[in-house]
């Protein structure tokens, strides 16, 4: 979400997603977020747009890019609902919209996805009609076009396992791909753990400073029985031990924004990638068994042709038919193929900069927080000290 | 307790130990900065102190010398079994000059406890009856070089009921003195225990016990603590009877002094509260006082005036309940600071294991730089946990100063409960008197009235008056029993306060120079990684 510096020849396109607001009453409230565009894009209309959108609508923009670009990543979403009395809270309403903000970036910053027609829809459409388009889209996702369906199935009740030699679905077994899928399965594992590892990590922040703020007050306590010096010695203690539990719950949250969601957001991405996979699965299945079916076709046709039967003319339409579909699997398949070699670079480098950067704020969270620390129990030391030769 | 250093160290399992190590020692073969080299294992399983900074290049502060992270001092000089209680007040431990008020003994004297080596010992006395029960024997082995003392290290051997014959002697030789308060007989737990914790867990208290013994400026003298402390064979101090044998002693002189025969309190026994002893007579008169005290509208001849006394045991009272309070956030603090540094090291080694996986699946060059940045951030992450999991053990022994208290802070008490009993007492025999001679002067006043005397009166009342004799004799020891209770009360609870201003200083300090230095330790650490990683530093506003 950077201010364009580059020279307005320079194509750019910005947004960031701002002013959470919570809108409607009761059950039925939500947030709502100012969504602000700033590019010089020509189909854009105009250098500025403000647009409201709430959840629904970034749902609505991801499953269209994810139905119309296969193989690319698209960029994952922040959970959908979270525990009811805490979707409303300060914290959370600012980690969802830092997320979306992160979100509609990466789209806006992905060569291919960045021309999306409804990637302008949603930047720029009025409010009404963002909810017509959202309600339209109900199922779509899941629709196939209709034609394609019944062919489908008409082949494969012609067709019998046998001839095509196996029970298990067609799968993909180029050791590259293997290896890929292999490495995002267990990839899931391992950033799950450290994502868990991470959040019980911020727990344990909170923790140590309440048991710090706890231990302050009774120390306090304690103090104002006794007497001179000890009775001073240990208010100043109580006092500073309040003071670092204070830093704790700050640092907490730190590192709950910078450390934690970043981790969180590692594994939605792999999540997504997982989908990804599954679509080109689903791709590759269609393309091999179309060009078996279109092969039989072709042996249908012959032997048809042969025999100069009168069904050829039928038989000729529908081979063509299917042939063509055949090649329409075989070139999207092949689209994904690359989209997912060109994605999984970009992917890579990616993350590379992002956990570079959550790792480097992490470890500067913490050396501060350590620093402040022994800087804080130090400037007490001078006090025991005098209080001790007294 | 807080928190004994086995609970965190059960944690740890071999292969977490293993993956730490094996990780850490490649890493730290390139490295100049040995003061991270010589890591092991916290060193509360490994003695050797080798991670000691005080050798350690002094590379590991930004803020002016003295840096405390080099300050810190090892804790492990004393073996394994030393759990600090009484290395405060040995002047052995302690590498930091943490001393206390010059009021403590000079450096010249000398005595230290250990207790060791549990065994198994057969009651030969019982073994023919219930088939051999079996006691343990603790190993006392005491170095000094006190002159009270033949010798300057020797050991004799002791079970628990000898300990308890100890503590009942001392209370009664020294009453108003603050006596530490001896370890718990601890039944329930004997049974419920494993053997051998329970064993661990007896021979840690029996050994802080003796030391806070020995430290007592006072009792370190005593002839009971030098006779447990040095007699070979079975202890030679008088076995304490239980309640029932008392009661038992007790009941069958009860007749007799119903009867008037043995009339009063002996003069030697007076010396000693009534609870504890076998006059049951004095028992029921002792209580029958203290309810007539109780009742409103009825005073006794004698009250705790000592407004500025009664003032002392309203503080005592509220200090200790401040000091329960703050030892309790205190465990709490300590578990917060444990859980964090489990925590850290836990989720390094998951850091650890994704950079393996990376490695070894590496296709791109933004992967292997991954994996190293995660590498980096793993290895600060472990090694943080570790500096975590020292400065809690050390913080543990610095904060046990509010726990020891809560053990003084009894013994406090004990020696107020000397003074009021021995004030009772008083008030008893006070009241005796004045109710034998009521009765005498009715006696006298009846038998004047008789022309030519009363025979069986006047016998009466010589009687009386000889009872009226050795009562008062009684009083007058009690009362200067008393008075003697309150200095002792008054010397203690001075001490007391002086000590505990000192210790709970030395407490302060010890735990923030532990704090400071751990946390400079910390930042170093992170500070590295941040410079590892500076390349990714987008601060730009």
């Amino acid at each position: 979400m950077q201010s364009p510096r580059s020279p307005s020849s320079q194509p750019f396109l910005s947004v960031s997603v701002t002013d959470p607001v919570k809108l409607g009453n009761g059950v039925q409230s939500y947030i709502s977020y100012r969504v602000i565009t700033k590019t010089n894009f020509q189909d854009y209309q105009g250098p500025e747009k403000i647009v409201i959108r709430r959840y629904s609508d970034f749902v609505w923009l991801r499953d269209r890019l994810f139905e119309k670009y296969k193989g690319v990543f698209i960029p994952p979403l922040p959970e959908k609902s979270a525990v009811e009395k805490f979707r409303f809270s300060a914290e959370f309403i600012e980690m969802r919209r830092a997320a979306l903000d992160i979100f509609v970036n990466r789209i806006a910053l992905h060569p291919e996805l960045q021309l999306s027609e409804d990637l302008r829809t949603f930047l720029q459409a009025d409010e009404e009609t963002m909810e017509r388009f959202r309600f339209q889209e109900t199922g779509i996702f899941k629709k196939k076009p209709a034609d394609l369906m019944q062919m489908f199935r008409d082949v494969q009740t012609k067709v019998s396992d046998a001839v095509l030699g196996k029970e298990k679905p067609v799968e993909e077994t180029t050791p590259e791909y293997e290896k890929l899928k292999h490495y995002i399965f267990e990839l899931e594992n391992h950033l799950t753990e450290a994502q868990k590892h991470a959040y019980r990590l911020v727990k344990r922040h909170r923790e140590l400073g309440q048991s710090l703020l706890d231990f302050g007050k009774a120390v306090k306590l304690l103090g104002a029985c006794e007497g001179e010096p000890t009775g001073k010695a240990f208010s100043d203690l109580g006092t500073k031990s309040e003071l670092l539990s204070i830093k704790l719950q700050k640092e907490a949250q730190q590192v709950l924004m910078n450390f934690e969601e970043p981790l969180k957001d590692y594994v939605r991405y792999v999540q997504s990638i997982k989908a990804t996979i599954a679509e080109r699965g689903t791709a590759f299945r269609q393309h091999c068994e179309l060009a078996e079916t279109t092969k039989l076709k072709e042996i249908n046709l012959d032997k048809l042709m042969l025999t100069r039967s009168e069904k050829v003319g039928e038989a000729e339409i529908e081979y063509r038919e299917i042939k063509a579909e055949s090649e329409e699997a075989t070139r999207r398949f092949e689209r994904i193929v690359k989209r997912m070699d060109e994605e999984i670079v970009r992917f890579q480098e990616q993350k590379t900069e992002e956990m570079g950067v959550a790792f480097h704020q992490f470890a500067k969270g913490q050396a501060r927080l350590a620093n402040g620390i022994a800087d804080a129990w130090r400037a007490l030391l001078p006090k025991l000290e005098a209080a001790s030769s007294v | 307790m807080m928190g004994s250093e086995n609970d965190e160290d059960s944690h740890l399992h071999a292969s977490r130990d293993e993956m730490e190590n094996l990780f850490l020692r490649e890493e730290d073969g390139d490295k100049s900065n040995s003061g991270y080299s010589n890591l092991s294992p916290p060193p509360i399983i490994v003695t050797p102190a080798d991670s000691d900074p005080l050798f350690a290049p002094n590379n590991s502060s930004y803020i002016e010398p003295p840096s405390y992270a080099d300050v810190i001092f090892s804790p492990f000089d004393d073996n394994v079994s030393d759990d600090g209680g009484g290395s405060r007040h040995s002047q052995s431990s302690d590498s930091l000059s943490l001393s206390r008020s010059p009021s403590s003994s000079s450096t010249s004297d000398y005595i230290k406890i250990t207790v060791s080596n549990p065994q198994k010992e057969q009651d030969l006395a019982s073994s023919m009856i219930s088939g051999g029960s079996t006691y343990i024997t603790y190993q006392i082995t005491t170095r000094t070089n006190l002159s009270e003392y033949n010798g300057s290290e020797f050991s004799v051997r002791r079970r628990f009921r000898d300990v308890v014959t100890l503590a009942d002697r001392l209370a009664e030789s020294y009453r108003g003195f603050c006596i530490p308060p001896r370890p718990d007989k601890s039944v329930v737990e004997s049974q419920v225990m494993q053997k051998q914790e329970f064993v661990e867990q007896r021979r840690v208290a029996l050994e802080k016990y003796l030391r806070r013994l020995v430290a007592h400026p006072v009792i370190r003298n005593s002839d009971e603590l030098k006779v447990f402390l040095q007699a070979q064979g079975k202890l030679p101090l008088q076995t304490s009877s239980d309640v029932a044998s008392r009661m038992l002693d007790g009941a069958v002189k009860l007749p007799g002094q119903l009867f008037g025969e043995g009339g009063g309190v002996s003069v030697v026994e007076v010396a000693q509260p009534a609870r504890g002893g076998r006059d049951l007579m004095r028992l029921f008169k002792e209580l029958r006082q203290s309810v007539s005290n109780d009742w409103v509208g009825s005073k006794p001849l004698v009250v705790e005036e000592d407004k500025e006394f009664l003032e002392k045991k309203e503080k005592m009272h509220d200090l200790e309940l401040q000091i329960i309070n703050a030892s309790q956030q205190a465990e709490s603090l300590v578990k917060a600071q444990q859980d964090m540094g489990e925590t850290m090291g836990e989720m390094g080694l998951t850091f650890i294991k994704l950079t393996k996986f990376e490695n070894e699946e590496a296709v791109f060059n933004s992967q292997k730089a991954r994996a190293n940045d995660t590498k980096n951030l793993a290895t600060a992450a472990v090694k943080a946990s570790r500096f975590y999991r020292e400065l809690n053990s050390q913080t543990v022994k610095h904060l046990d100063t509010l726990h020891d208290y809560l053990g003084l802070m009894m013994a406090v008490q004990g020696a107020f409960a000397d003074r009021s009993s021995a004030l009772l007492t008083v008030q008893t025999l006070l009241s005796e008197l004045s109710s034998l001679e009521g009765r005498a002067e009715k006696l006298e006043a009846a038998s004047s009235k008789v022309f030519g005397g009363d025979k069986s009166r006047i016998k009466k009342i010589e009687e009386i008056k000889e009872t009226i004799k050795s009562t008062e004799d009684s009083k007058n020891v009690a009362i200067r029993e008393y008075e003697r209770i309150k200095e002792n009360n008054w010397s203690e609870v001075e001490r007391l306060d002086r000590e505990r201003r000192a210790d709970f200083l030395n407490m302060m300090k010890g735990f923030v120079v532990n704090q400071v230095g751990y946390a400079e330790k910390i930042a170093n650490v992170w500070s590295k990684v941040a410079e590892e990683t500076s390349q990714y530093d987008r601060e730009s506003s």
